[in-house]
C-alpha cells in the first residue's frame, strides 16, 4: 500500500483571487504579518502497486484530472504503508 | 438543422437552450443524456450552461469525462459544429477542444448582469449574422469566467483570429479580454456569455439570435449523418 500526498496550487503567474481574500481576512483577524496565502488543493490517495511504477501513475493522474496544467502545478510525496 | 443539448448533473441552462432553439429559431433540438454514446443524426452540439457536477475539482473537469464527451470529441473531429456556453466552455476547456482554461473572476464575487460584447471576428459560422466589431448585449452569470491562456497560445488566438468575443469591460478579469474564443478549425467555440438567455425582447435583448442565425445560415445544406 501507498499513501501518495497530492498538493495543487497555481502557477506563479495566475491570480489567485481565493487566496487573497483569505490574506485580507487574516489581515482583518490582526495576522498584519502574514505576507502572501495561496491556497490550493490536497489529496490523500491510498493505492496499491499494479503493474506500473506508482510515480507515473500518480504523474498521469495529475494530467489528467487533479489539476489542470494549464493553470496549475502540482507536487507530490509518495510514502510505503503496511497493507491493512 | 437538428441540435442535441447535453444534459449533464447540474446543468441549468439545458432548458433555456432547447427554448430558444425550439420555441424562438423553429429548429429540432434533444436534450440528451451524458450517458449518450452516439450523436448521430444530429447536425450541431451545444453544451449548456450550469454547474455540471457540482463543479467539483474544476468547473468541467469531472463533466469530461462522461460518456457523451467521447461522442463530442468525434462529433467535432469530424468538423461538425459544437458550442459551450458558460459550464459549456469550461467543458470544452477541460476536454482540451479548446485552448485555455477559465479560473475564478479576478473580483472573487459571482457576476451575474448584462455585459456588452465585440464581435471581434464575424467571418465564423459563428457569427456572420453581425457586423464586424459590432456591440452585443449578452448577460453573464459565472464565478469562473476569467479566460487564462499563456502568451505564446494568446498570441496564436490571435494570428488565427480564433478570438470571436470581446468584453467592452472586462468584467472578470479574462486575459485579452476574451469572452469568446473558437478553435483553429473553426468549428468549436466557446463563451462565456450567454446567448440563450437573450433571444426575445421580453429578455431585456435579442442580441444573442445572431450566433444561432448564424450556425443555422452556415449549417442549412447540411443533411442528417
Amino acid at each position: 500500500m501507498y499513501l501518495v500526498k497530492i498538493y495543487v496550487t497555481y502557477k506563479q503567474s495566475i491570480l489567485d483571487p481565493k487566496g487573497e481574500a483569505v490574506h485580507d481576512a487574516l489581515h482583518r483577524l490582526g495576522y498584519t504579518n502574514v505576507d502572501e496565502v495561496e491556497l490550493g488543493k490536497y489529496f490523500e490517495v491510498k493505492m496499491h502497486a499494479d503493474k506500473r511504477p506508482v510515480a507515473t501513475e500518480v504523474d498521469e493522474m495529475c494530467d489528467q484530472l487533479l489539476a489542470n496544467v494549464n493553470m496549475e502545478t502540482y507536487r507530490y510525496e509518495i510514502t510505503e504503508m503496511e497493507a491493512l | 438543422m437538428k441540435f442535441a443539448v447535453p444534459v449533464f448533473p447540474g446543468s441549468n441552462c439545458d432548458y433555456d437552450m432547447v427554448n430558444a432553439l425550439r420555441d424562438i429559431l423553429k429548429m429540432e433540438a434533444d436534450l440528451v443524456s451524458a450517458d449518450t454514446t452516439t450523436l448521430t443524426g444530429y447536425d450541431a452540439v451545444i453544451l449548456p450552461g450550469g454547474f455540471s457536477y457540482g463543479d467539483y475539482l474544476r468547473s468541467g473537469a469531472i463533466a469530461r469525462f462522461a460518456p457523451v464527451m467521447t461522442a463530442v470529441k468525434a462529433f467535432a473531429a469530424a468538423g461538425k459544429p459544437v458550442m459551450g456556453i458558460c459550464n459549456g466552455f469550461q467543458i470544452l476547456t477541460e476536454a482540451g477542444l479548446l485552448p485555455g482554461a477559465l479560473q475564478a473572476n479576478r473580483s472573487s464575487k459571482f457576476i451575474c448582469k448584462t455585459s456588452e460584447l465585440i464581435v471581434k471576428n464575424n467571418q465564423t459560422q459563428f457569427s456572420s449574422a453581425y457586423a464586424s466589431q459590432a456591440h452585443i448585449q449578452l448577460p453573464i452569470a459565472h464565478g469562473e469566467g476569467n479566460y487564462y491562456c499563456d502568451d505564446e497560445t494568446l498570441t496564436t488566438l490571435q494570428e488565427h483570429q480564433q478570438i470571436v468575443f470581446e468584453y467592452v469591460d472586462n468584467p472578470n478579469g479574462s486575459t485579452a479580454n476574451i469572452a469568446g474564443v473558437m478553435n483553429q478549425a473553426g468549428n468549436v467555440l466557446g463563451m462565456m456569455p450567454h446567448p440563450e438567455r437573450a433571444v426575445e425582447a421580453i429578455l431585456g435583448s435579442t442580441d444573442g439570435l445572431g450566433i444561432f442565425q448564424s450556425l443555422i445560415a452556415a449549417n442549412k445544406e447540411v443533411t442528417h449523418a
